[in-house]
């Protein structure tokens, strides 16, 4: 068994036999020619055959995978008839008196450096259509066609670097997955692939060897991961994997766009858990209807030193833009306890978890805060952001960290930068004392977000990650039920809406009391998302309300 | 011959697709030249690699000149196509 690591770009597992993707290889012979307006003359006529074939290959790839691909060619016919591009071939042909194809070789190499030199991915990576063009326009005037796959059986593909045009006119009922030697995430072959839900793994070198066409292999997009060869066990779990992602793709396709709504007319919320930036692929690729919880840590743990403003801005610029105005809840730092960073230079604590951490860090050293959230607001202008704090236990922490904000504001304002006006501010609610004086912080803030999972470990004085206590550790505990029914109760009370950011909202077996409690929003892993949006719509909450809160609120002893 | 100066809000800035969409709303308008410059760079609205490789991104500035017979209705297009297609910001 052979492992080889690349860059997933597009999900998915595949199992198959190894193809190499061959070229037809053209050899570029250069010359002097005699009749200068004759290969003119046999340039254009290729040049019109080029843009008739994209024309064709547009129509195909809009058929397959819609517009935006079709769009790629037709951007391929605009730059072969580019006037700057024609001319810079008309002058080497009938200034320099050479054959077509070593011109249109050498201006397409020229085109494609200046794009590769650009310093925007974006742009750099249009090089690849400069020299896709080019190559069409060669292959035409030398007569050579391009070639195919030639197998009986579908195959997991693998060449150097796909052209999008090659990508495109490859017969996809052969294909199980592409591995590419090169490329980047944003190349059109990584972006056809997820459009037609093909995986997709780029970057893996010189890695994937002749000697291995032919033998089974397995590609793991979402991972990256490539195995030729696999044993048994690694066969069995991926082809489980296969499975269950195959079974999560037909939940997807049934239930996707529709409405967390109960059958008899209750709606909630279903909101994605995130920690990267990249995260919000999987949001999107799994509904969600916004992110309830973007945990800021990692800009810290990625980090030697404090992050700067203009990194934490477009981090969270990028997050927000993504998400297209839906709703962005990022949690500020919540540094501390289980999260240590040597930069922060903490004293070492006998019990970190009730120690200094999070919102207490941030209060205690207000510009390393500041830095945040002047990068919070500045980044509110590119969507719609919500922010929320940690660890509040009581009223002053709120009042003192709004402060703040209304500082970071004013500063903005004072230097002409721009920020939104509509930035809800929020708290977790995850110590015991917040969720009983939530009556109070809800007159303070917009919502409430419960993290069930510190609000369960110090209700019931577990550690969570001991897993010794065992049968006194119990999630579903009276106790922090009723904690989140009077939380709920307190924000409804003030007009704020109330939601669980912790491990316990996925939780299926509690849905129907969450709903019976009107909790307004849940936020969980996006793989999370469809399976929660199945069980509230088959929820019927008048049915099971009365029975659920009388039984959460009786004094019988039931646990 | 008149212009005017304009932000670009699209996060990929001058990108393919609107140069491409440019290159043909130009086309309206045969009796004028419709340049696009940012600093001391500049391409016609049809030169689609040229405009492309100014490398405009967002949140900069770019002034669109026209010049010719139907410049007014030109400027007029120019601008919605601008603002429409590139989310900017005009002056």
């Amino acid at each position: 068994m052979i492992s080889i690591q690349g860059k997933g770009v597009s999900t998915g597992v595949a199992i198959g036999p190894l193809y190499i993707y061959r070229r037809a290889k053209s050899t570029i012979r250069r010359y002097k020619v005699e009749d200068k307006e004759i290969e003119w003359a046999r340039f254009k006529a290729a040049q019109m055959k080029a843009i008739e074939q994209l024309g064709l290959l547009a129509e195909k790839a809009r058929a397959e995978a819609g517009d935006d691909a079709a769009f790629l060619f037709e951007t391929h016919q605009m730059m072969a008839e580019d006037v700057d591009y024609e001319e810079a071939i008309q002058s080497g042909i009938k200034e320099d008196g050479l054959n077509a194809e070593a011109v249109v070789t050498d201006v397409g190499a020229q085109f494609a450096e200046m794009f590769a030199n650009m310093d925007d991915a974006y742009m750099s990576a249009r090089a690849a259509d400069v020299k896709d063009v080019s190559g069409r326009i060669i292959n035409i005037l030398s007569g050579v066609v391009q070639g195919g796959i030639d197998s009986d059986v579908p195959v997991i593909l693998a060449s150097d670097d796909l052209a999008p045009s090659e990508t495109v006119q490859l017969d996809k009922s052969k294909i199980l997955g592409f591995i590419t030697a090169g490329g980047s995430g944003s190349s059109h072959t990584a972006i056809l692939a997820r459009t037609m839900g093909i995986p997709a793994i780029i970057g893996v070198g010189d890695q994937v060897k002749e000697e291995h066409e032919g033998r089974e292999v397995i590609v793991d997009g979402g991972t990256g991961n490539i195995v030729i060869d696999p044993d048994p066990d690694t066969r069995e779990y991926m082809i489980q994997k296969r499975k269950e992602q195959l079974r999560k793709l037909e939940l997807l396709n049934q239930l996707k766009s529709l409405p967390n709504i109960t059958k008899d007319g209750q709606e909630i919320r279903v909101y994605c858990n995130i920690g990267n930036p990249e995260d919000v692929h999987a949001v999107l690729a799994n509904d969600g209807g916004g992110i309830g919880l973007f945990r800021s840590e990692f800009l810290y743990l990625n980090c030697d030193d404090y992050p700067t403003e203009e990194y934490q801005f477009e981090a969270y610029k990028q997050v927000l833009s993504d998400m297209d105005g839906k709703e962005v809840v990022i949690r500020t730092c919540d540094i501390g306890a289980d999260k240590m960073i040597d930069y922060f230079e903490l004293p070492k604590e006998d019990n970190p978890a009730l120690g200094n951490r999070a919102l207490r860090i941030c209060l205690n050293r207000p510009e390393m805060f500041k830095t945040q959230l002047r990068a919070l607001y500045r980044a509110s202008a590119f969507g719609k952001l919500s922010i929320m704090f940690p660890m509040v236990t009581s009223v002053w922490e709120v009042k003192e960290a709004k402060k703040l904000c209304e500082q970071v504001k004013a500063e903005l304002t004072a230097e002409g930068k721009p920020y939104s006006d509509e930035v809800d501010i929020g708290i977790m609610i995850e110590t015991p004392a917040a969720a009983v004086i939530s009556d109070r912080l809800a007159k303070v803030v917009d919502f409430f977000s419960i993290g069930t999972n510190d609000l369960t470990q110090y209700t019931l004085a577990c550690d969570r990650q001991n897993n010794d206590l065992g049968r006194f550790f119990n999630a579903h505990h009276p106790a922090v039920l009723r904690l989140i029914k009077m939380v709920c109760e307190n924000a409804h009370k003030e007009g704020c809406w109330c939601g669980i950011c912790g491990e316990l909202g996925a939780d299926l077996e509690l849905t129907e009391t969450f709903l019976s409690i009107g909790l307004d929003e849940l936020s969980v892993s996006p793989r999370s998302v469809l399976p929660l949006r199945q069980k509230v719509r088959e929820t019927t909450v008048s049915e099971v309300r009365d029975k659920l809160l009388d039984d959460l609120m009786s004094d019988m002893v039931t646990i | 011959m008149k212009s005017f100066s304009c932000v670009i809000n699209d996060p990929l800035g001058i990108h393919a697709r609107p140069a491409g969409k440019l290159a043909k709303a130009a086309k309206d308008f045969p009796a004028s030249t419709i340049t696009i410059t940012k600093g001391d760079k500049s391409a016609a609205a049809n030169q689609l690699i040229k405009l492309m490789g100014m490398g405009v991104k967002q949140n900069e500035k770019v002034t669109v000149t026209v010049d010719g017979g139907d410049e007014d209705a030109a400027l007029a297009a120019m601008k919605a196509f601008f603002v429409e297609n590139f989310s900017a910001e005009c002056e």
